[in-house]
C-alpha cells in the first residue's frame, strides 16, 4: 500500500515545463528521497502535494484517495523558504499552526507545550520568536511542522539551514516517528545528506524523474564488482588478466591505496582477495559501492551522451 | 470558512495586542479633548483678563468720538503730533492714532502708531470707530434723519426647499457642506491608514517567509481575505473606542473646566431663543430635519465597500513585492482615484449635482468618497442605487483580481515585479 502515489503529473509555466510526465510511489513507512538538482521540479511537485498547486494533469492518491482538503490535517510540511511570524509569541504560534491543521485548539495547547517540554524550550512559551536564536526558531518550525502528528511528513532541504545541533535532533526525532507509522518525503540536491536516512529514492532532473527504486536495489543495480585494497607493497603488474587496476595512488609508509575491479563475473572476491594476499600485505578489503551522486552523476552524464 | 475565521482572529489579536494600537488608541482621543481643553482654558483666561487698553488719540479735526469701547480706552490729547509720538514712546499706552483735519468726502491720512505690529481684528475695530464717526458727522452735515435711515434697512431671509423627495424639506448648505466634507475626508483617511496596514501585513507575511506553510493549510484568497477582514474589524474596534473616549474625555474635561459644552450651550441657548426669535427656530427645524440615520447608513456602506475594493489591492501590492519600498510604484495608481476623489470635494460640496459630482459619485473608484460629499444635499434614490451596485461589483472585481495576483505572488521571490509581469500572474491558472 502506498502513502502516496502520484501518477503522470505535468506541470507547465509559460516558459518551461516543471514536471514532465512524472511518477512517484512512496511505500507506507518508508524514508523517500526527492533527490535532485535546483530547479529539477521537486519543490513543484511539493506543491503540488500541499494543494498549493494545482497539477495540469495527472492524479495524486494520498492512501488511496484523491488529493483533498482533509489530507491537509494528515500532512506536515517543512518548506525549503522557513519562517515564523516574528512578532507572534511562541506557545500562540504553535497553537495557531495547529489549529490551521485542523487540531481542535485544547489539543494544540497540549501537544505545544508537550514537545516544547521534550525539547527543552518550554520555558520560552510566551517570547516573541524575534527573542529567540536562530536555532531555538528552528526548534519551533519543526515543532509546527510534526505538531498534528501527520501521516505524510515533508522535509524541503531539512539540513540546509538548520544547525548541526539541530540537524541530528531532526534526524532523531524523524526515525521515532517512522517508528510509530509516519511516512517522509525529504527533498534536496545534496544527496550525501539524506544517503544514510533514504530506503527509497527518486531522482529528478530536468523536470524528469529518471530514476526510481530502494535504495538497495538501485545501489547493486551500479555495482560494478569494484574494490577499495589498501596494502603494503606495490600489486603491480602481478594481478592476472582477470583483475583490472583502475586505479592507484601511495600514500605514507609504503602504504598504497588501489582500486580493483574483478573482470570474470564468475569470479568471487575472495579470489581477488587471494591473489592479493600471495602479492602484498593486505590492510584493508572493502568493495566499492557508488554514491547516490555518483550514480546520479553518471545517470544524467549518460543520459546526455545517449 | 473556519480557517478563514482562524486567520482573521489571528490578524485582529495580534494587531490589537500591540502596544503601537494601545498607544494611538488610547493617545488620540486624549489629544484631541487635550488640546481642545487647553484652547478653551486659555479663552477663557483672556477673557478673565481683559484688560482695556489704552489708545491715546491726537484728534485735530475735533470729529472723532471718543467714548471707549469694551477693549479700547481712547484719550485724547493735543499738541503737534511730534512731541505727541515722543510723549507715547515714553508712555505704557498701546498706540496712538492720528486723526488730521481731514476732508469728508474724501477722508484720509488716519495713522495708528504702535510700539508692536497691531493684529488685524485691532486695526479692523480701529477702523470701524473712525468710519461711524465720520458717518455720524455726514449724517449732520446732510441733515439725514437717523431713524428714517434705519426704517429704510432691510432684512430678507430666502428659505430654501428640497422637493427631489416629494416632501418639502427645509435645506441648509452649511451643514451639508460641513457633513460632507468630515465624512468624505474620514473615508479618504482610513483607506490610507488601514489599506495600508493591509498591504504591510502581506509584505510582513512574505519576507518573513511564513507564507509557504500558511497556503499548504488555507487557500491563498482566504489568508487574503482573513487579513483584510481582520484588520477592517481592527479599525471597526478602533473607531468605537474613539468615539466612546472622546465623548466620555470631553464631557469630564468641559465639566472639570466649569464650561457648558459648546453644542449643549447653544442648544439650550437657542431653545430658549426659539421661544421669541423666529430664526432660532429655524435653526432648530434645520438640525432636526438632518437625515442623520440615512448619512450614516450610507457612511457604513460606502465605508466598508470603499475598504474592500481598496483593501484587496493593497493586498495585491503587497503580495507582488518584496519590501515596502518597492511597493512604491505601484501605489501610484491607487492613489490617484483616491486624491481625485478628495481633490474632486470642493467642486462637489460647490455643487452638488453638476456632472463632475455625478460620475465621481457614480465610478466605484471615487464614489466612496464623493457620495458622501454629495449625500447631504440630497441625492436622487436612482443616482445613490446606481453607484451602491457600481461599488458592490467594484469591489467584487478588485477582490477577485487582487486575489489572482496574490496566490502567485506570495510565493514569488527576488523576482523584478513591474505590470507586464503582474498581468501574466493574473492569467496563470493555478
Amino acid at each position: 500500500m502506498e502513502a502516496l502515489k502520484a501518477t503522470n503529473i505535468i506541470k507547465r509555466y509559460a516558459e518551461h515545463t516543471a514536471l514532465d510526465n512524472v511518477d512517484i510511489s512512496i511505500p507506507k513507512g518508508s524514508i523517500y528521497g526527492l533527490l535532485g538538482p535546483n530547479g529539477a521540479g521537486k519543490t513543484t511537485f511539493i506543491r503540488i502535494i500541499n494543494q498549493i498547486i494545482n497539477a495540469d494533469e495527472g492524479e495524486v492518491r494520498i492512501n488511496g484517495d484523491l488529493l483533498n482538503q482533509d489530507h491537509i490535517s494528515m500532512i506536515g510540511y517543512l518548506p525549503e523558504e522557513r519562517g515564523l511570524y516574528k512578532k507572534m509569541k511562541v506557545g500562540e504560534q504553535l497553537v495557531y499552526l495547529g489549529q490551521l491543521r485542523n487540531l481542535p485548539k485544547k489539543e494544540a495547547i497540549k501537544r505545544s507545550r508537550a514537545w516544547c517540554e521534550k525539547l527543552g524550550i518550554y520555558e520560552w512559551w510566551n517570547k516573541k520568536i524575534e527573542d529567540l536564536s536562530k536555532g531555538m526558531a528552528q526548534k519551533i518550525q519543526f515543532i509546527s511542522t510534526i505538531l498534528n502528528e501527520p501521516e505524510l511528513i515533508i522535509l524541503d532541504e531539512p539540513f540546509s539551514g538548520f544547525d548541526p545541533v539541530n540537524a541530528n535532533l531532526i534526524k532523531d526525532e524523524i526515525l521515532e516517528l517512522r517508528e510509530k507509522g509516519s511516512t517522509i518525503i525529504f527533498s534536496t540536491h545534496r544527496m550525501e545528506s539524506v544517503e544514510e536516512l533514504c530506503d527509497h529514492i527518486a531522482l529528478i532532473n530536468q523536470s524528469k524523474k529518471i530514476l526510481e527504486g530502494t535504495k538497495k536495489e538501485i545501489k547493486d543495480s551500479y555495482r560494478s564488482n569494484t574494490f577499495l585494497v589498501d596494502h603494503k607493497g606495490a600489486v603491480n603488474g602481478s594481478l592476472g588478466s582477470n583483475f583490472e587496476l583502475l586505479g592507484h595512488e601511495i600514500l605514507e609508509d609504503e602504504m598504497h591505496q588501489s582500486i580493483i575491479q574483478i573482470k570474470d563475473p564468475s569470479l568471487s572476491p575472495n579470489d581477488l582477495l587471494q591473489n592479493l594476499i600471495s602479492n602484498t600485505e593486505v590492510h584493508s578489503f572493502v568493495e566499492k559501492v557508488p554514491s547516490i551522486n555518483e550514480i546520479f552523476i553518471s545517470k544524467v552524464e549518460g543520459g546526455k551522451n545517449g | 470558512m473556519d480557517k478563514l475565521f482562524l486567520v482573521l482572529k489571528r490578524e485582529f489579536t495580534s494587531r490589537v495586542k500591540k502596544k503601537s494600537f494601545l498607544l494611538t488608541t488610547i493617545l488620540v482621543p486624549l489629544l484631541f479633548p487635550a488640546i481642545f481643553g487647553v484652547i478653551i482654558y486659555f479663552m477663557k483666561k483672556e477673557d478673565e483678563n481683559i484688560k482695556q487698553q489704552i489708545i491715546q488719540v491726537l484728534d485735530e479735526s475735533g470729529k472723532f468720538d471718543t467714548k471707549s469701547t469694551e477693549k479700547y480706552s481712547f484719550v485724547p490729547i493735543s499738541g503737534d503730533l511730534e512731541s505727541a509720538k515722543v510723549a507715547f514712546t515714553e508712555s505704557d499706552d498701546y498706540g496712538l492714532l492720528y486723526i488730521p483735519n481731514f476732508n469728508l468726502e474724501s477722508p484720509e491720512g488716519f495713522t495708528l502708531y504702535a510700539k508692536s505690529n497691531p493684529n488685524f481684528s485691532t486695526i479692523n475695530s480701529i477702523e470701524n470707530k473712525i468710519e461711524s464717526s465720520i458717518r455720524e458727522e455726514k449724517l449732520k452735515v446732510y441733515e439725514v434723519d437717523k431713524e428714517m435711515l434705519d426704517k429704510l434697512k432691510t432684512n430678507i431671509d430666502l428659505t430654501s426647499l428640497n422637493i427631489s423627495e416629494g416632501v418639502e424639506k427645509e435645506s441648509n448648505a452649511g451643514i451639508s457642506f460641513g457633513i460632507g466634507y468630515v465624512t468624505g475626508f474620514l473615508i479618504y483617511i482610513f483607506m490610507f491608514a488601514y489599506g495600508g496596514q493591509v498591504m504591510q501585513g502581506v509584505i510582513e507575511e512574505k519576507s518573513s517567509k511564513i507564507v509557504e506553510v500558511i497556503v499548504s493549510t488555507v487557500k491563498p484568497f482566504q489568508l487574503m481575505m482573513g487579513k483584510i477582514l481582520g484588520v477592517a474589524s481592527v479599525g471597526l474596534f478602533q473607531v468605537v473606542i474613539w468615539v466612546v473616549l472622546m465623548g466620555t474625555l470631553f464631557t469630564v474635561i468641559t465639566g472639570v473646566l466649569g464650561l457648558e459644552m459648546p453644542q449643549s450651550a447653544q442648544l439650550s441657548e437657542a431653545t430658549e431663543m426659539a421661544k421669541n426669535s423666529p430664526e432660532a427656530d429655524k435653526v432648530m427645524r434645520l438640525i432636526a430635519s438632518i437625515p442623520f440615520t440615512k448619512i450614516i447608513l450610507t457612511f457604513i456602506f460606502y465605508f466598508i465597500g470603499g475598504y474592500l475594493l481598496y483593501g484587496s489591492l493593497f493586498a495585491a501590492v503587497g503580495s507582488a513585492v518584496d519590501t515596502p519600498s518597492e511597493a512604491q510604484q505601484f501605489m501610484f495608481p491607487i492613489m490617484i482615484p483616491l486624491i481625485a476623489g478628495i481633490v474632486g470635494m470642493s467642486s462637489i460640496i460647490n455643487n452638488p449635482d453638476g456632472n463632475v459630482s455625478f460620475w465621481l459619485s457614480i465610478i466605484p473608484f471615487t464614489s466612496p468618497i464623493a457620495m458622501m460629499g454629495r449625500i447631504g444635499f440630497g441625492v436622487p434614490a436612482w443616482e445613490l442605487a446606481l453607484s451602491m451596485v457600481l461599488l458592490i461589483l467594484g469591489f467584487i472585481g478588485t477582490v477577485w483580481l487582487a486575489g489572482r495576483i496574490y496566490r502567485i505572488g506570495i510565493l514569488m521571490h527576488g523576482t523584478k515585479v513591474n505590470y507586464k509581469v503582474l498581468a501574466k500572474w493574473f492569467m496563470m491558472k493555478n
